[in-house]
């Protein structure tokens, strides 16, 4: 085990696969001689070249509908899209043909490519740098779509990512970059369409993916502290597929649920977390499910409208202790 | 049809008579001056966290802003990048308002919502900053098209970066505007640099202004360091727009800073900078005024004192202007209210459960 950030786990995965695997190469704006707007690709270009390393011009449908085509006759290409919010440009690329070109043709040819890009609010960026839109990708068959919240998954979840032979976008989180823990020093790749159990506990369930599974494990730790509530955290990690499973084995443990998201509630993923609880463990449910998502507004760029609109631990906490009390009301 | 960096039919400016001239010569001057200090002054503003977010300043860009605001009619239409602020304060937003936005404030242009990136001004017909690169490309097209529909004699000029003309975006408004003869003027601003990439690196015809041969579209490049030569060429411009003719120019200028304010430019060598630096549009253009007996060094003085002042006050206003109040997070969701709209703050459950525990 080594301590890493979420940053240096990612730029780690990358270079262990451009060094396993001649095939892997990197595009993408300004990740070569600029490092990455968010430097994750830093010093890449210098050891592997412009050939594995390629700058394209600021033109996302185009390199990412490129990075299918080469995917298709076996490359493996990991475009870099600055932040999700740019990926819009490149939906049609992705949804039309990314995600359908394995089925569409019989599964005659595969599209083994990643898509690395952050989401997230929260830097002031305003209605259209701050959206976290990676339900439009996690809502198409033939997509995978995952979403770590710590080092260790970053590096595990995108290796797996490059060697899979579907297309995958990873979502990444620009609140995460900087957050650091220990990250096995070995290569094993995460399985794909498995969630985690990050805490254990009996009193509630936390569902949560990317930065809120990160904000939900603090929330799990100071409700343990102060209210002496044992919180259970499922880190969601994979989007698409989705492990129900997990979810619902671990409401019918705890009798509850709350579901923290950092996209908007209606339609949101956590309409999908709460409608599967709502399947599975009915019988067992002492509450409702409770969602704590972004406001669904265009995000503003002052701060107090900013931070009124964002999910908060706060938020989470109040969510927590409201659905313990609705429980206590039934028993 | 050939690109026109010869400029074959270019209107001649309205005679006027000399001291006109020279005042305008003047104005430029102080437009650039007005807009140096305030970006300067914004800069310092988000090292002091003041202004958050991206910012993108124009240091290098001040003579573009100057010649081209100066050729636009007052009813013409700009559409701009989220690097605006001087073309904002250069169609007459007051620079408390434009401050005032970066501090997302009420008295701000777009009421503190849209930031640095995000201006907007109906009365100066400032259409907006934008955000994603070539998002307005087509928005500036269909405002053309509107005054077209309309039979008006107004035009649209849009803005973009140099890295912006390999947006797919741009390709198919150019050709939407030739097609269909629309008023508008799409100006690309070449600083260089797209963030980290040269033109070079990014386009396959790094003379930008012939992309417009493949619309057979109007084109001309102009030095965009000079603001007498962005006003002729802008006026030109326009002139074959109104007449349903759109055109392409582009300015050619420095970036004189990082791409934004938290950029340090690391990728530009010393003598890249330096030379930047020495061809300074602002000095350069003081230095010929000068020359041409225009520009004492004491108006020199008191216009860099007017426009410290303008942008002092602009600040101080900017800091005073209230923060937009929580209460109004749902105001600006929809222009036709609706039942139903989603009004809920993050923390709020979809269906309260009242404090006895008592469903109703
Ligand atoms: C669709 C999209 N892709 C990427 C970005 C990130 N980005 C912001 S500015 C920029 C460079 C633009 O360069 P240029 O068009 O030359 O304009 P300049 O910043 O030099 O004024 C990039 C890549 C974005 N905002 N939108
Ligand atoms: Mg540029």
């Amino acid at each position: 085990m080594t301590v890493r950030s979420y940053r240096e786990a990612l730029h780690d995965a990358l270079r262990t696969e451009l060094r396993r695997d001649e095939s892997v190469f990197l595009l993408g704006e300004e990740i070569g001689r600029f490092e990455g707007s968010y430097k994750i690709t830093a010093g890449l270009l210098d050891e592997f070249g412009p050939k594995r390393v390629r700058d394209t011009p600021i033109a996302e449908e185009g390199f990412t509908g490129a990075a299918v085509g080469a995917a298709m006759l076996g490359l493996r290409p990991v475009v870099e899209i600055m932040t999700i919010n740019f990926s819009l440009l490149a939906l049609d690329q992705i949804v039309n043909h990314a995600a359908k070109v394995y089925g569409m043709f019989g599964g005659q040819a595969r599209v083994p490519m990643v898509i690395r890009t952050p989401g997230g609010g929260g830097q002031q960026l305003g209605a259209t740098h701050s959206q976290n839109v990676e339900l439009y990708y996690a809502f198409v068959p033939g997509m995978k779509v995952v979403a770590p919240s710590d080092p260790a998954d970053a590096k595990a979840l995108l290796l797996a990512a490059i060697r899979d032979d579907d297309p995958v976008l990873v979502l990444e989180n620009l609140a995460l970059y900087n957050t650091r823990g220990e990250v096995p020093d070995h290569d094993e790749p995460a399985p794909i369409g498995t969630a985690r159990i990050t805490r254990t506990g009996t009193d509630i369930t936390l569902v949560a993916y990317s930065r809120m599974a990160a904000v939900a494990l603090q929330v799990a730790e100071r409700l343990a502290e102060t209210d002496g509530i044992d919180a259970e955290v499922v880190d969601l990690r994979s989007l698409r597929p989705l492990d129900r499973d997990t979810v619902v084995a671990s409401v019918r443990k705890t009798n509850c649920a709350v579901v923290l998201e950092d996209d908007w509630l209606t339609y949101g993923i956590g309409a999908e977390v709460a409608a599967t609880i709502s399947d599975g463990a009915f019988d067992w449910l002492d509450a409702p499910v409770r969602r704590v998502a972004m406001a669904e507004v265009p995000l503003p760029y002052a701060k107090p409208l900013e931070t009124a609109a964002l999910p908060s631990a706060d938020d989470a906490i109040a969510a927590v202790r409201q659905t313990l009390d609705a429980v206590a009301r039934r028993r | 049809m050939p690109t026109s960096t010869s400029a074959p039919r270019r209107r001649r400016r309205p005679p006027t008579n000399p001291a006109a001239d020279d005042a305008q010569l003047l104005a430029f001057y102080r437009q650039m001056v007005l807009v140096r200090r305030f970006e300067e002054r914004a800069a310092r503003a988000y090292t002091e966290a003041r202004i958050g977010g991206y910012c993108h300043l124009n240091l290098g860009e001040e003579a573009t802003v100057a010649g081209l605001a100066a050729a636009l009619d007052p009813t013409d239409y700009l559409f701009a990048t989220y690097r605006e602020h001087g073309y904002a304060l250069a169609r007459g937003i007051a620079p408390e308002r434009v401050m005032a936005e970066l501090y997302g404030r009420t008295d701000g242009v777009s009421g503190g919502w849209g930031g640095s990136m995000h201006m907007f001004d109906a009365d100066t017909r400032f259409m907006g900053g934008y955000g994603i690169v070539g998002g307005q490309v087509p928005l500036a097209t269909g405002a053309a098209l509107a005054i077209e529909y309309r039979g008006g004699g107004e035009a649209v000029v849009c803005l973009l970066g140099d890295g912006t003309t390999n947006i797919g975006a741009f390709h198919e408004s150019l050709n939407l505007a030739a097609l269909w003869h629309l008023p508008i003027v799409y100006v690309i601003v070449n600083n260089g640099l797209g963030m980290g990439t040269t033109v070079e690196q990014a386009s396959a015809e790094p003379e930008l202004h012939r992309r417009a041969a493949a619309y057979r579209m109007d084109s001309a490049r102009v030095d965009g360091n000079d603001p007498t030569a962005v006003y002729d060429a802008v006026r030109t411009a326009l002139a074959g727009a109104r007449a349903g003719r759109p055109y392409l120019l582009e300015t050619v200028s420095g970036r004189l800073k990082g791409h934004s304010v938290v950029d340090p430019a690391k990728y530009r060598s010393r003598a890249e900078a330096a030379a930047l630096a020495a061809a300074d549009p602002v000095a350069a253009y003081a230095v010929r005024l000068h020359g041409a007996g225009l520009l004492t060094d004491e108006l020199i003085a008191e216009i860099d004192a007017d426009a410290t002042a303008t942008v002092a006050a602009a600040a101080d206003f900017a800091e005073h202007s209230p923060h937009p109040d929580v209460s109004t997070l749902f105001d600006h969701t929809y222009a036709t209210p609706v039942p139903n709209d989603a009004r809920r703050l993050p923390g709020e459950p979809l269906f309260p459960v009242p404090a006895n525990g008592v469903p109703a």
